[in-house]
């Protein structure tokens, strides 16, 4: 009962790109997985980690502009920038945690400090040269796949797919590990976890450092299926707003929650486009969702199992 | 670089930095009582100062003029927000809070791109652009005025919170909520007060702003992070501490646009932030407490 449901999620999710052969379905596909994997990486800081971050943009824009940045000024294929971004990305998270631990930040005041690097961030994005400031950087149009660029949009999805899968492996060895124990001690009571002998600042650093790296990967994605960045796509706080309430709806600190959120919110968000189409009006609908799930549901979706299973 | 320069960037930056140090007052209040982080506080600012443009474009009605009646508005929404959603969602969790804060300020903000468009709206007054003589410099009246409007609030607010009887509860309930409740006081009431005033600063600084500021959905965000690098360079819920973080941080900005160009300016305030907060999270008139 417990594990055919994962599998049959799986296996359905793995055959859209059979079924599906329409444009509009496989991109509703591809940002629905891309949001869950999103999602997923917030989740293992914020979630597993209790270190709710308002500013995981910032590490989402570091592997964008990464990605941009290295093939338009220096012709190199996105293959060989896409592992830098990831370490940009995990260098960025160690260094977050590493400074806020240290200086004992926890909640509220955690959340500060995130959404302040992320905006720091968006300011010299949109004043440097390099970045071509608000202009954003537009990426030629060149479909080849040593180019990351692909005529067949399923190719996306399953790269969107792949993705997911490696970050669900990661939420789910949070839950076996060693590791994750420690993370999960740390979120639950820092001052028992010390006193245990748990290395809180090296733990929180860790759990950033995974995040931030995973996230950067999303901001590669991101670039080569759109092919532009401007500081706001990059390290706007809408970006961190939706992976948070991905995580939320769905169970922060369970390995499913982020599959089941994104799944939620874009059939939400969506629906709510073809009932009214206004600039505004389904992000809206985000923030009453939040409301909601806080003060209704704060285990998210996944906390009304326990409603099924024993009631 | 030239005093010539310098000079009228930190006068203009004291000016502004009133207005801000009123809008960190809110802020420092609904923290110092409430121990509440409040997100919300940019986006209940743009709503503020909609009001006030609103009653300006279509009523006519100065910003000046309109203060008493946008500060009344903003006690009522704050009042009302804390009644209807915060005390409610958040049973006493601090993650709970800040996220219902955030929800708060996604769905103000969407709203306003709903109803207004993303488009900054300003007003025309007969003194937008008006300057006084002062010596050697030129001074904006509008700013002139605001920043003695903010700093008589300032001193309003002061009188009340440590004078009057209701501040003097709101002060019991802030340091020893069960005591307060053993003397008659309820607390949930002063919550709710407390967050009504914190909010009716905001509506008075949006009135404020207005004559010489935009509009927009967005405006908010960055005022959101202005207010919060002023209260933790003050201290959190240190009341002098946002009144010399307002007008340090209105300097800041003003000099650094001088000195690096409009954009990167805004960068030396978030600098700021997160220097201190990771060098002294308790604030530069804080006690270094962890």
């Amino acid at each position: 009962m417990r594990h055919w449901l994962p599998v049959l999620i799986a296996v359905l999710a793995a055959c859209v790109p059979l079924v599906a052969h329409s444009h509009f379905l496989v991109n509703l596909a591809t940002l629905t997985v891309f949001s869950a994997f999103l999602g997923q990486c917030w989740n293992i800081s914020g979630g597993f980690g209790g270190l709710t971050s308002f500013g995981h943009a910032a590490f989402f824009g570091v592997g964008a502009y990464a990605d941009a940045v290295i093939q338009t000024r220096w012709g190199i294929s996105p293959w060989a920038s896409l592992p830098l971004a990831v370490v940009l990305g995990a260098v960025l998270g160690a260094a977050i945690g590493f400074a806020a631990s240290r200086a004992g930040l926890r909640g509220s005041y955690f959340a500060l400090v995130t959404l302040a690097v992320a905006e720091v961030l968006r300011v010299i994005a949109s004043a440097s040269p390099i970045t071509q400031g608000g202009l954003g950087i537009l990426i030629k149009l060149n479909v080849t796949p040593g180019n990351f660029q692909f005529s067949d949009d399923r190719v996306f999805y399953g790269l969107a797919f792949l993705m997911l899968a490696l970050s669900m492996a990661v939420a789910q060895w949070l839950t076996m590990s060693r590791f994750g124990t420690q993370l999960a001690a740390v979120r639950e009571n820092e001052d028992a976890a010390r006193a245990l002998g748990v290395a809180i600042v090296r733990t929180k650093s860790a759990a950033l450092a995974l995040s931030g790296g995973l996230t950067a990967l999303g901001g590669v994605l991101y670039v080569q299926m759109f092919l532009y960045v401007d500081p706001n796509i990059a390290f706007g706080a809408d970006r961190t707003v939706e992976m948070l309430l991905v995580a939320m709806i769905g169970g922060a600190g369970t390995v499913w929650g982020p599959v089941l959120g994104a799944i939620l919110l874009h059939v939400v968000a969506d629906t709510s486009r073809i009932a009214i189409d206004a600039p505004g009006f389904a992000p809206m609908l985000y923030g009453v969702i939040l409301l909601l799930i806080v003060g209704f549901l704060p285990k998210g979706v996944a906390g009304l199992k326990g409603w099924f299973v024993r009631a | 670089m030239s005093l010539d320069l310098l000079l009228p960037a930190v006068v203009n930056g004291l000016l502004t930095g009133g207005v801000y140090a009123l809008v960190a007052l809110g802020l420092t209040l609904i923290y110092g009582v409430l121990h509440i982080v409040n997100f919300a506080h940019g986006s209940l600012l743009m709503v503020g100062m909609y009001a006030a443009w609103m009653l300006a474009t279509w009523a006519g009605i100065d910003p000046y003029l309109a203060l008493p009646l946008v500060g009344v508005l903003m006690f009522g929404i704050g009042w009302a927000l804390y009644r209807g959603v915060i005390g409610r969602v958040s049973r006493g969790q601090d993650q709970a809070i800040l996220l219902a804060t955030l929800g708060i300020s996604v769905i103000l903000n969407n709203l306003a791109l709903v109803l207004f468009s993303g488009d900054g709206r300003t007003i025309d007054t007969s003194y937008s652009f008006s300057t006084l003589e002062l010596g050697p410099l030129l001074v904006s009246v509008p700013r002139l005025i605001s920043f003695a409007c903010a700093l008589v609030l300032a001193g309003a607010l002061w009188a009340f919170m440590s004078r009057t009887e209701t501040g003097r509860a709101i002060r019991a309930v802030a340091r020893e909520p069960e005591g307060a409740r053993l003397m008659g006081i309820r607390p949930e009431r002063m919550f709710a007060l407390a967050y009504g005033i914190g909010i009716a600063c905001v509506g008075a600084s949006a009135c404020l702003l207005l004559p010489t500021f935009y509009v927009s959905p967005q405006v908010g965000d960055s005022f959101t992070l202005v207010a919060f690098t002023i209260v933790v360079l003050g201290g959190m819920g240190n009341f002098p501490g946002a009144l010399a973080g307002g007008l340090l941080i209105g300097v800041t900005e003003s000099v650094g646009g001088v000195l690096f160009g409009e954009q990167l300016g805004q960068l030396g305030v978030s600098a700021v932030f997160v220097i201190v907060l990771l060098v002294r999270p308790a604030g530069l008139l804080g006690r270094a407490s962890g």
